[in-house]
């Protein structure tokens, strides 16, 4: 038996961790329930008031949809590490560039796109005004891929540890600032009427370079998380 | 020699409090950046050295109690 | 040139050369520290603008880019003990973190308190502020993912990935902090420029900024001695040194 071609590898490792999350359709709601509650805290911590709450709204959605990525991220590799999954994958011919790759997708997927199919929703609760919405969408569909992809690397570092849990957010956060920075930018520049392209462009530039780098590390991480 | 006497010199017309706390802080880590790695080496040095003296003063005593013990249990 | 480096890869060797480098180094730091701090606090004219409270840049500066730039030697050590496997490269990233951490934090509480008699408040959230305490968090990730792994070996190369990683995102966090800043930049608070600083005020900073280079030098040349010793405990030259320090 011949060893599958590098696409249609990825594909089956894609479409395992896919059916793997939904069969467990709790742990895919997790997130999204997180993020409701967390956006029910702000109007109970900040005050109802309609104008300051959209004032604060890009700043909030964004924050918490970093969160609820930062939280799933923890478990990306985490059940094939423990029952040895991974190991097999290192073994195979496959380069690991892509098979990261894939996990990577399939988190973002299950996470970071389902969170901007419903931002919107929440974008309303907070009195985000209409015109910001698009923004906000766009620029979680690539802001999160970049967080999903960074928060691998975290991932791969501490999967081999007993207590990763705060450790990965200790390390990853830093890294995540950028795309808060560039993502609050695009939909506060929609609110105020002003073009939100160029934000998502350097977060689209943010998406390309992440693809590029973060596999890598990822990669290099696991190796040293299996044979710790 | 910038200051007239030691009060203008520590009080630095009212920015002496800041001034003087910034190097404080400045020296206290300088000195632990300093310290630590040192301490840490004695520490090491030490116990390798009470290690060393443990397992060579022991010759004249534990080495044979071991001997005997193997010798014990082999017949 | 190779035997250099071989002996480079021998702890031994390095053991030997650090001490007596720093058998001269560490005093001419300390001496230099002390002159700079004499000539800047004593010997340099107060600030037309800020009196004083100036005098604090002969430690705030110096550490603020002495700890920017120890992350880019311990980020160089972590690449070259990834690609070629020198042990001391490893011992070198790793004695590197608390260093360039705690003159982070340095460059932090001395801006901190600069801050209060010059802007009136302790903290502003500044690009450049911003972009230290970003900094910190990425050392104390380091050394927290450091402490987290039991085998010593596994954690290093971990934290060199990390470094690595953090290497190519200090640019990008620090132009988009920059940016972030010009965007949300408060009227209130206007910075001075830089380039009116009077030479009389200039050669005590560069003095300081050359002596916080050996002072991480320095403590970067006796935290990888001790980090030597403690993972050569079971060879029989650290046990021999072990011995004649311990009679």
């Amino acid at each position: 038996m011949s060893a599958p071609s590098v696409p249609a590898f990825c594909m089956r490792l894609l479409r395992r961790q896919l059916v793997l999350a939904v069969r467990r359709p709790v742990e895919i709601g997790n997130p999204l329930l997180f993020f409701a509650m967390v956006v029910a805290l702000f109007p109970l911590g900040l005050g109802p008031a309609p104008d300051r709450l959209a004032d604060f709204a890009p700043g909030i959605l964004w924050i918490i949809a970093l969160l609820s990525n930062l939280l799933t991220s923890d478990a990306v590799f985490r059940s094939d590490f423990d029952d040895g999954s991974l190991e097999q994958l290192l073994l195979s011919p496959q380069p690991l560039y892509f098979s990261v790759f894939a996990y990577v997708c399939a988190h973002w997927l299950v996470t970071g796109l389902l969170l901007a199919l419903v931002s919107p929703v929440f974008a309303l609760m907070l009195n985000l005004p209409v015109a910001g919405i698009a923004a906000l969408f766009f620029s979680l569909l690539l802001g999160t891929a970049v967080l999903s992809l960074v928060g691998g690397i975290g991932a791969a570092l501490t999967v081999g540890l007993k207590r990763g849990g705060m450790l990965i957010s200790l390390l990853i956060l830093p890294l995540y600032m950028p795309v808060l920075i560039f993502g609050t930018a695009a939909v506060k520049a929609a609110v105020d009427g002003a073009p939100a392209g160029p934000y998502l462009a350097i977060l689209g530039a943010m998406l390309s370079l992440a693809i590029a780098l973060a596999p890598i590390a990822t990669a290099a991480g696991l190796r040293i998380s299996v044979d710790a | 020699m910038y200051f007239d006497s030691l009060e203008a010199l520590l009080y630095m017309d009212g920015h002496g409090g800041f001034v003087w706390a910034a190097y404080a802080i400045t020296l206290v880590v300088i000195v632990a950046l300093l310290i630590a790695p040192r301490r840490r080496q004695k520490k090491l040095l030490a116990q390798l050295a009470g290690e060393l003296r443990r397992e060579r003063g022991a010759p004249s005593h534990s080495p044979t109690a071991v001997e005997g013990d193997t010798h014990a249990s082999g017949s | 040139m190779w035997t250099f480096f071989h002996k480079l890869g021998s702890p031994p060797w390095l053991y030997g050369i650090s001490g007596s480098i720093l058998r001269y180094l560490l005093p001419l730091t300390l001496l230099g520290l002390v002159v700079g701090a004499v000539w800047g606090l004593l010997y340099t004219s107060p600030d037309f603008r800020q009196g004083n409270s100036y005098r604090i840049i002969y430690i705030h500066v110096p550490s603020a880019v002495v700890a920017l730039a120890g992350y880019y030697v311990m980020a160089t050590a972590g690449a070259v003990s990834l690609i070629w496997k020198m042990k001391m490269a490893d011992i070198a990233m790793k004695s590197c973190a608390p260093i360039g951490a705690a003159l982070t934090f340095v460059a932090l509480v001395t801006g901190a308190i600069w801050g209060k008699p010059t802007w009136g408040t302790w903290w502003v959230w500044d690009a450049r502020i911003t972009s230290m305490l970003i900094l910190l968090f990425l050392y104390l990730g380091v050394i927290a993912l450091y402490e987290a792994y039991d085998n010593k070996e596994a954690a290093s190369k971990a934290c060199a990935v990390l470094s690595l990683v953090g290497t190519v995102n200090i640019p990008i966090i620090y132009k988009s902090v920059d940016w972030w800043y010009s965007l949300h930049q408060p009227a209130s608070i206007k910075f001075t420029g830089e380039s009116t600083i009077h030479p009389s005020m200039l050669y005590p900073l560069l003095l300081m900024i050359i002596c916080f280079y050996a002072l991480f030098t320095c403590a970067l040349l006796m935290n990888m001695r001790s980090e030597i010793l403690s993972r050569e405990r079971r060879t029989k030259w650290v046990r021999k040194l072990a011995a004649g320090e311990g009679n």
